[in-house]
């Protein structure tokens, strides 16, 4: 019998022993990752639900020691949160599509590749100098449309690297299948392969969605920040990010507790955006 | 139109085809995936409303001779065919042909079932709206009539509006046949069509095939011998890009002319 083997079974022991001392470090070492993120939703919660009132949703942001709230820099926030993405989505999706289905290996769509995949890790306070350059200095002046831009050159690199990676999972046969029918390849693409890859194109967004909701550098030099409450992007725009930042490290209790909030706030939009994302992204009868 | 008469294309091959029922045919086909040449001057004929099946063992080319009868290898850089493929004596390389309207005439039906993500109703209309601006009962008609040919229609009838991923394995393949026949397709491409099915799927499959040579000429690769002898009228054999031999079934499969056709139809090879 094998298993009567002496040196056969001490290798057989020893593998038990390596085997449940790999798995007690891959579970502490999750353990210590999970506490540090139940640390940060902690104090997130315990020093933000605090500032949480109707007057943060309604006020604007106050001079210190007056009554006020961030209602400015909300609907700030998600105006160009808003249109960035849509910047963004139809630029990623359409050039994830390129890279994955004409550009194959080569010399513009390896280039393409390379560059947004530089463009994927770039320091965002570059693409705010960047916009500052290009919008902000030969407008004359800040503007939400500008921190907007700026959003949308983060977003887009990571929408498409995540098309064109969910497109070439897509198998072979779908497409094949589809051309075989007589479709051109566009008409495959748009209504076969979108729909099979949904569910990843979707996640894409959210992943750029939830980098850009709490850029604060590359806003700085773009938006800037506005007191007052205001639809109008031409101008410099109040935001959570730049509110947060210039409010945490100031000396006023109250602005302090204001940033705390709107840094709640931003976490619970992501959570809440990726939920919903989840949920449409669902295929509803598949068994 | 080109009028090149397609029986000049087997010439040298043994058949009993009358050249009036020769559908498609291939005339010293080449093919190159890069510069590997994996056909080498295959010339074979496709009776009208007849079953082809086309055998051999694994890397034989009978795959690649399949895509290149509605040239879906033309979505693939780097992949090329010489010579010439004559669907009703018109030659289909040529340049000028327009790939989406010859493979709307040249269905094809893939190994692994392929339903779309969309519903089952809209997997069997997706094709026929491409070409025929149908109104909604003409519609509901063909689809229904693509899915009964496809012996589907019983067990989808009364949930054509949920999805085709919901399906079995056997009855995505067939969905795949009702899809393929929908767009009544003059010649429907089989590429061994029942390899992921189980042995009931596969004789469902098997008599579907049997019953829709009626309307089309039908290519079938397979590489289950049993299922070549059943289905099909006339078979070609393939050994490393080359056709070996072709005729009429029952003469390939009780006399082939060939040693190497007989060691592999008794299993000596392959």
């Amino acid at each position: 019998m094998s298993l009567a083997n002496p040196a056969r079974s001490a290798r057989i022991a020893r593998r038990k022993i390596a085997n449940y001392a790999f798995t007690g470090f891959c579970f502490a070492v999750t353990a210590v990752a999970l506490l540090a993120l139940a640390a940060i939703l902690w104090s997130l919660l315990s020093q933000g639900l605090g500032g949480l009132n109707l007057d943060v949703f309604t006020l604007s942001t106050p001079a210190p020691g007056s009554r006020g709230g961030l209602a400015n820099a909300i609907v700030g926030s998600i105006m160009m949160c808003v249109l960035a993405m849509i910047l963004a989505t139809v630029v990623g999706v359409l050039a994830g599509t390129w890279l994955a289905e004409y550009a194959g290996s080569s010399r513009y769509g390896v280039a393409v590749r390379f560059i947004n995949d530089v463009l994927l890790s770039a320091p965002s306070i570059l693409v705010g100098l960047f916009v500052y350059e290009i919008l902000v200095a030969p407008f004359g002046g800040f503007s939400g449309f500008a921190g907007a831009v700026a959003l949308a050159l983060l977003a887009a690199p990571v929408i498409t690297r995540t098309t064109e990676d969910v497109l070439k999972l897509q198998a072979a046969t779908l497409r094949e299948a589809g051309v075989a029918l007589g479709a051109p390849l566009s008409l495959v693409i748009r209504e076969i392969l979108w729909r099979s890859a949904r569910g990843g194109i979707l996640t894409g967004g959210l992943l750029a969605f939830a980098r850009i909701s709490g850029e604060t550098a590359p806003l700085l030099f773009t938006a800037l920040n506005n007191q007052f409450f205001s639809l109008d992007l031409s101008h410099p725009t109040a935001n959570l990010p730049t509110v947060i930042f210039q409010y945490a490290l100031s000396a006023y209790d109250d602005w302090r507790r204001l940033a705390w909030a709107g840094a709640l706030l931003i976490a619970a939009a992501v959570l809440g955006v990726t939920i919903l994302a989840r949920l449409l992204a669902k295929e509803p009868s598949r068994r | 139109m080109n009028t090149l008469n397609p029986t000049e294309a087997f010439e040298t091959s043994i058949t009993d085809i009358p050249p009036a029922q020769v559908k498609l045919a291939t005339r010293n086909l080449d093919f190159f995936y890069g510069q590997t040449k994996a056909l080498k001057s295959v010339s074979i004929p496709f009776a009208r409303n007849k079953v082809t099946a086309l055998i051999g063992p694994s890397g034989c080319g009978k795959s690649t001779l399949l895509r290149t009868l509605n040239r879906m290898y033309a979505l693939y850089p780097g992949q090329k065919a010489t010579g010439e493929i004559l669907l009703d004596g018109q030659n289909i390389l040529d340049r000028k042909v327009d790939v989406s309207q010859l493979r709307a005439r040249v269905g094809m039906v893939f190994q692994k079932p392929t339903p779309f993500p969309m519903s089952i109703y809209e997997n069997v209309a997706f094709g026929v709206r491409l070409y025929e601006p149908l109104s909604k009962p003409d519609m509901d008609n063909r689809v229904e009539e693509a899915l009964r040919r496809a012996a589907l229609w019983d067990e989808v009838k009364d949930k054509l509006k949920e999805s085709g991923l919901g399906l079995s394995g056997g009855q995505q393949q067939r969905l795949c046949v009702a899809r393929g026949v929908a767009v009544r397709p003059e010649v429907l491409l089989l590429d061994e069509p029942t390899s992921a099915l189980d042995p009931i799927s596969s004789a469902r499959l098997e008599e579907t095939v049997t019953q829709l040579k009626a309307d089309h000429t039908i290519v079938i690769v397979t590489h289950n011998l049993g299922q070549a002898a059943r289905v099909s009228d006339y078979t070609g054999f393939m050994f490393l890009g080359e056709l070996i031999e072709f005729g009429p079934t029952g003469n390939l499969f009780t006399r082939p002319a060939v040693k190497r056709t007989s060691d592999y139809i008794t299993g000596r090879f392959g």
